[in-house]
């Protein structure tokens, strides 16, 4: 299968049968999004501990996670919200107004104990909301999620106005941002490596997870093969709210401050994250270890070019230009590629006489 | 529809709208008189209740606010009717509005009418960058624009480097354009009127203009067709990056001061105006006419409620319950429309 296009080398065919399945997976391995990612990230965490002094340090790398670890958790159920070719705006505005109704609540007097779970609570809800407007009723998520992005940050400053609370306990907002004993790894930094993990088997190893593609590429027949797509996307819904409040706590007590504007457009961080990390916006491609690249090369590189005292302004330039190029250099790669796919195919059909092209093969399968 | 236009042009060639035209144009026209409607309700309520609501002034700056979101609404409108989108208005309208007070400021002896034209040609090159990576690159709308979203602002916060412009430096003349008014209309109001106007005529008579709505239908089909469909897309976004850029000018004509996070955030107001207008998220359907009048209505509800004496903090929680309400509305319409087709097939047999 191999000899039959120009790009790929052509194998010996005696000895090679055994080690040839390897090398193409290697090959196909190493051209993956996930591993292109991957490769940046090395190299912007090497280019960054040689250049910039405090940059290599344990202490570093735990502010690195504290700063990430918001985008990071929400950008995991939006992988899969994306996956099934939906997407989730209003995270932010989940976040917020999580915040803010934690705020009201704890100056009502309730105890933390009680009001995180109602947050998470709240959260399942405020996504479940946006899963039926999504599943149930049939309109499209980009625009349902703009409407709850607005509706949900109004509703956080109709809970609390511009008021800050800022009076919660010292005894929660140091642990948040504490380390494990002994180490410089702060205890977000074991959540998230629960969630990644969680998150990492429901989408790589269950039998959901699978189907998620299936729902993403071709929604039709991911039905036909008995998938409740319905069903299937009303619960990423539910996972992502509840996650954007989980986010929500952590936020508000990170900076010891209950606000309605916290974490505003911020899902614009996690969408540019999870499409870096090579999830196609029209569902159905994509992996979690891509994404967690992603996220962390964007936080790494924010927080090399904020050590060297570069302007808060690069920053952004960068983020948006890592996205267009993330995007636009596969494709381009792509086209390029195909175009000498093309050109080779044609040179060989008019050397010698074709045994049988392949494309007639492709277009007999289905027939067969 | 609304203008009955002179039939010198092209017939409305529509493609990919088989047949069933009069259907979605009759649901079509009831959006833009809905939205009339609820403006008309609206400012009539919240007059009764303060009759201080319509005096010269406030109508003036009621008109005034909703120039720059309408002018945007318009330019997204003709992306979005091409199954596109574009995130990155609100950062080109903050570069163009910099850009122009930042040369009025630094020569002061040119003619504004050189700083309008700066202002428009940056919007208008933003357009290019935009519609030459979604057109030439293939890649979708909306990671694109996500992207360049994030580029134009990091130019604008490098190129101010924390500075602002004030009224004080710019020129008077310059000033006056947002302050002067003909026949007590705002002279921002009436360029947003004609712009409505024009681009409205263009989508609704030229053939090109046609074959954006052919394009939002079923890309494909249009491709399939022999319609330009690369050079089409190109052509909406630079539209949309001039007109940004336009409001842009008028932005740095009304308020004077200008510093580099001026439209942050304006995105995705537009794109609500825009949705709430009647405009399908997904293309092919809705008119600028439609996006400019929901442009409108969510200004006209900023400057109802703190007159109603409704806190105005529900400001933003009552415009993401009317985008929910207007695309709710749409899907409704749009299955009794593709019933009412069924059963007409079934009796004409």
């Amino acid at each position: 299968m191999a000899a039959s296009s120009g790009t790929a080398e052509p194998t010996a065919p005696d000895g090679a049968i055994g080690r040839e399945p390897f090398a193409a997976t290697l090959g196909s391995l190493l051209r993956t999004r996930e591993a292109t990612v991957i490769g940046a990230l090395v190299v912007a965490v090497l280019t960054a501990s040689l250049l910039v002094d405090s940059f290599a340090t344990s202490r570093n790398a735990g502010y690195l996670l504290l700063d990430v670890a918001a985008i990071a958790m929400i950008a995991l159920p939006m992988t899969l919200v994306v996956i099934t070719a939906e997407i989730d705006l209003s995270v932010a505005s989940t976040l917020g107004l999580t915040s803010a109704v934690m705020g009201h609540l704890w100056t009502m007097g309730l105890p933390l104990e009680t009001i995180i779970p109602l947050c998470l609570l709240m959260g399942a809800c405020l996504g479940a909301v946006n899963g039926v407007l999504v599943t149930v009723a049939g309109l499209p998520s980009l625009a349902v999620t703009i409407g709850t992005m607005a509706a949900y940050r109004g509703l956080a400053y109709v809970v609390l106005g511009d008021r800050a609370v800022t009076d919660f306990p010292l005894s929660w907002t140091t642990v948040i941002t504490g380390r494990v004993p002994g180490t410089e790894i702060p205890w977000i930094g074991l959540v998230l490596l629960v969630l990644a993990a969680a998150f990492g088997v429901l989408l790589h190893a269950t039998p959901i997870g699978r189907g998620l593609y299936a729902v993403g590429a071709n929604p039709e027949a991911a039905r036909f093969a008995g998938m409740s797509v319905r069903w299937v996307k009303l619960w990423m819904f539910v996972l992502t709210g509840t996650v954007a409040a989980l986010a929500g706590i952590y936020w508000t007590l990170r900076y010891g401050s209950a606000r309605a504007d916290n974490a505003f457009a911020l899902e614009l961080s996690v969408v540019a994250a999870v499409l870096l990390g090579g999830v196609s916006i029209f569902g159905g491609r994509g992996s979690l270890p891509g994404v967690i690249a992603g996220v962390l090369l964007f936080g790494s590189i924010s927080n090399a070019l904020r050590l060297a005292r570069v302007p808060e302004e690069a920053l952004v330039a960068v983020t948006g230009l890592l996205l267009i190029v993330s995007v636009v250099a596969p494709n381009l790669a792509d086209r390029v590629r195909e175009h000498r796919t093309r050109r080779s195919r044609t040179r060989h059909a008019t050397t010698r006489t074709p045994t049988k092209p392949r494309t007639e093969q492709h277009t007999g399968g289905p027939h067969a | 529809m609304t203008g009955g236009t002179g039939g010198t042009h092209t017939p409305d060639p529509a493609p990919a709208r088989n047949g069933n035209g009069t259907a979605k144009r009759r649901t079509r026209m009831a959006r833009e008189l809905g939205l009339l409607l609820a403006i008309g309700t609206l400012v009539v309520v919240t007059w009764l209740y303060n009759p201080l609501f319509l005096s010269q002034q406030s109508v003036q700056d009621i008109l005034l606010g909703a120039t720059l979101l309408t002018i945007l609404a318009v330019g997204q409108g003709t992306v979005i009717v091409t199954r596109n989108v574009d995130l990155s208005v609100g950062s080109v309208l903050g570069l163009s509005a910099f850009a122009v007070a930042s040369f009025l400021t630094a020569f002061p002896g040119v003619p504004i009418v050189v700083g309008i034209a700066v202002g428009i040609t940056l919007g208008a090159v933003c357009g290019v960058v935009n519609g030459a990576l979604v057109a030439v690159a293939r890649v979708p709308a909306l990671v694109v624009t996500l992207g360049t979203l994030y580029v134009f602002r990091g130019i604008d916060f490098w190129w101010a480097s924390g500075s602002r412009v004030d009224a004080a430096d710019l020129p008077a003349a310059f000033l006056g354009i947002g302050r002067q008014s003909v026949l007590g209309i705002p002279v921002p109001a009436l360029v947003a009127l004609a712009v409505v106007l024009v681009a409205g005529h263009y989508l609704y008579s030229y053939r090109s203009g046609r074959e954006l709505y052919a394009i939002g239908s079923q890309p494909a089909a249009a491709r399939l067709s022999g319609i330009p469909v690369d050079r089409r897309i190109f052509g909406a976004f630079v539209l949309n990056g001039s007109l940004a850029g336009l409001a842009g000018v008028l932005y740095a004509a009304r308020f004077g001061s200008v510093d580099a996070t001026v439209g942050t955030g304006m995105e995705l107001q537009v794109v609500a105006a825009t949705v709430v207008g009647g405009v399908a998220i997904f293309g092919g359907s809705g008119t600028v006419y439609g996006a400019a009048l929901g442009a409108v209505l969510l200004s006209t509800i900023g400057s109802a409620l703190p007159v109603l004496q409704i806190n105005q903090f529900w400001q933003q929680a009552v415009v993401g319950l009317l985008i929910l309400l207007a695309i709710g509305l749409d899907k409704l319409l749009a299955v009794r429309t593709a019933r009412r087709l069924r059963e007409g097939r079934q009796h004409g047999g």
